[in-house]
């Protein structure tokens, strides 16, 4: 069976991002990019599954300016087969997103859909959801393990009191939790291969999907700072400072 | 204008993140409408007409939505909140899954995590990481959002009076099924609801060296949380779990022990009202944020700090 696997290309989860000083957004002029760390995870997936002989083909997709191209020649490079590019602006909603996925989904036909939990850019948690709700799949959300049999997934979910599994209908929607997989390195020859490997670009018109919102960013601002604090000497000054000072206890 | 809050709730409790999901329904206007969808969930319908400012009780009470599948909720829930201005509900794990499936059949954005309400379409909510705040506006006619419980204050239990009223409407997609489920039993208190959390990071070494936590945690009342490293060592189950990819906690004090204080732990904690940190590395992060630091081995000062309280 066909598994896909989307991608999305964002700052590096190790920089300390800045806030634009108009309140406009996020400086991401010169700042290191790289795959979602959530979307290693489901490449990785969509990967062990070809490996099992589970899976025939591992198709990625992303949405975004072609500069994303990147993330999906890394995509290659780790073990799927070809790539999808929808090449528009980086900034779109899940809903948009969704919309333009569903649309790709319809034209390969994958039996499953690996999508990372949340994007650690928007924090939105809600792009798989909605795919599944577009394509009227059931959906695996928060996935700490994969199990196909048949025709149905079964899939372990994080939730908050612990775990919870559920049996799905294929074709279907899984989101990654981080405790899914632990994501491969790409070696060297691989990275070499993946750059032979086919990489088709499609645009949101030729999909017919429009990308109207109904969100508008009205201005993005740093936190409040935290006032430094100060340093014990010892347990005793510390309770001391608690109960007195703080408050606390 | 009213609006339809989603009751979060295991068919037997209604769970404490509900109480904050109202407050913030009262901060936008209008009448709240709380849905219970579940399985022999009278009792929660009960409490759920006690809450403070709740006008009316939906009660959907069917087998389709016993372990409540998005497949077969989020359906219910677009049809319903067809006639509301706003659909609420927790961002707790039930509430990330649903809605956003609401929001793309009601073909609109959802909000997710917001921490504060400017108007009835303007909101705020933390993004990469909580290392920028966005200010976000809605022209959705309903508009879909999901509600940071440690950014309310939680409504009051009681004092309510609202009527309930059964819902005959099923919709069971029929392309997922409930196994099982496992969850981690504690009498501690719940980690996002605790006034106190005591959290331990790799500096712990293994998971038997949490007792000194559970040990100080149980003096304090407090509820114990974990970094993801931690975790991913396998020290403790990922339900403790506090940060960016985990639980959000803001209690009143939360003492990090062994925890460097890396973004996406300090995602999940920074707004305690006081921080503590113990940790033998001088230049650790956490030390940043921290109310009051203690360079020490927590080995002596976590069983010295428990004695001394």
């Amino acid at each position: 069976m066909k598994v896909m696997a989307a991608v999305k290309r964002v700052v590096d989860y190790n920089v300390k991002v800045r806030v634009k000083a108009d309140g406009s957004g996020v400086d991401l002029s010169n700042v290191k990019m790289a795959m979602n760390p959530f979307c290693e995870i489901a490449v990785e997936e969509a990967v062990r599954l070809k490996e099992q002989g589970v899976a025939s083909e591992v198709v990625v997709v992303t949405v975004g300016s072609s500069s994303a191209q990147e993330q999906l020649r890394t995509a290659l490079a780790l073990g799927a087969d070809r790539a999808i590019l929808v090449e528009a602006a980086d900034d779109l909603g899940s809903l948009a997103i969704a919309k333009l996925l569903k649309a790709v989904v319809d034209k390969e036909q994958p039996q499953l859909v690996i999508l990372g939990k949340q994007a650690i850019d928007s924090d939105n948690n809600q792009t798989g959801q909605m795919l599944a709700a577009l394509s009227g799949y059931g959906q695996g959300t928060f996935a700490s393990n994969v199990e196909i049999r048949d025709d149905s997934v079964t899939v372990t979910r994080e939730v908050d009191g612990g775990a919870q599994t559920v049996s799905l209908k294929l074709p279907a929607i899984v989101t990654t939790d981080l405790r899914l997989n632990e994501p491969r390195y790409a070696s060297l020859p691989n990275i070499m291969k993946a750059k032979k490997k086919p990489l088709e670009t499609v645009t949101p018109h030729a999909l017919g999907v429009s990308l109207v919102s109904t969100n508008k960013t009205v201005k993005v601002e740093a936190p409040a700072a935290r006032s430094a604090g100060i340093k014990v000497k010892s347990v005793a000054e510390l309770v001391e400072k608690l109960k007195n000072e703080a408050k606390v206890i | 204008m009213a609006i339809l809050v989603i009751a979060e709730h295991n068919n037997a409790a209604l769970a404490a993140a509900t109480l904050n999901t109202v407050t913030a329904a009262q901060q936008i206007g209008g009448d709240i409408h709380l849905l219970v969808a579940g399985h022999g969930a009278g009792a929660v319908a009960e409490a759920a007409a006690q809450v403070a400012g709740v006008a009316k009780v939906l009660l959907a009470d069917n087998a389709a939505y016993a372990h409540q599948l998005p497949e077969n909720v989020a359906p219910l829930v677009a049809e319903l909140g067809k006639g509301y201005s706003h659909i609420l509900a927790a961002a707790t794990s039930n509430g990330k899954n649903i809605l956003p499936r609401v929001a793309a059949q009601l073909d609109v954005d959802q909000i997710s995590e917001i921490i504060a309400v400017e108007s009835a379409d303007t909101f705020k909510r933390p993004i990469y990481a909580g290392n920028a705040i966005a200010t976000v506006q809605s022209s959705a006619a309903v508009k879909v959002i999901t509600v940071r419980s440690t950014g309310f204050d939680a409504a009051a239990a009681e004092g309510g009076n609202a009527a309930i009223e059964a819902l005959s409407l099923v919709t069971d997609s029929g392309r997922s099924a409930f196994v099982s489920e496992a969850l981690a039993k504690s009498d501690r208190p719940e980690l996002t609801a605790a006034k106190i959390v005591v959290s331990g990071g790799r500096g712990m070494q293994n998971g038997d060296n949490f007792k000194h936590l559970y040990a100080l945690a149980d003096k304090l009342g407090a509820g114990v949380g974990a970094s993801r490293a931690a975790v991913d060592a396998g020290f403790v189950p990922n339900d403790m779990q506090v940060g960016q990819t985990g639980k959000i906690v803001a209690p009143q004090l939360y003492i990090a022990v062994g925890i460097s204080g890396a973004i996406q732990h300090l995602a999940g904690m920074k707004d305690s009202k006081v921080i503590v940190a113990i940790n033998k590395d001088e230049e650790a992060p956490i030390f940043q944020v921290a109310d009051y630091g203690l360079v020490a081995d927590l080995f002596e000062a976590v069983p010295e700090l428990e004695r001394a309280i």
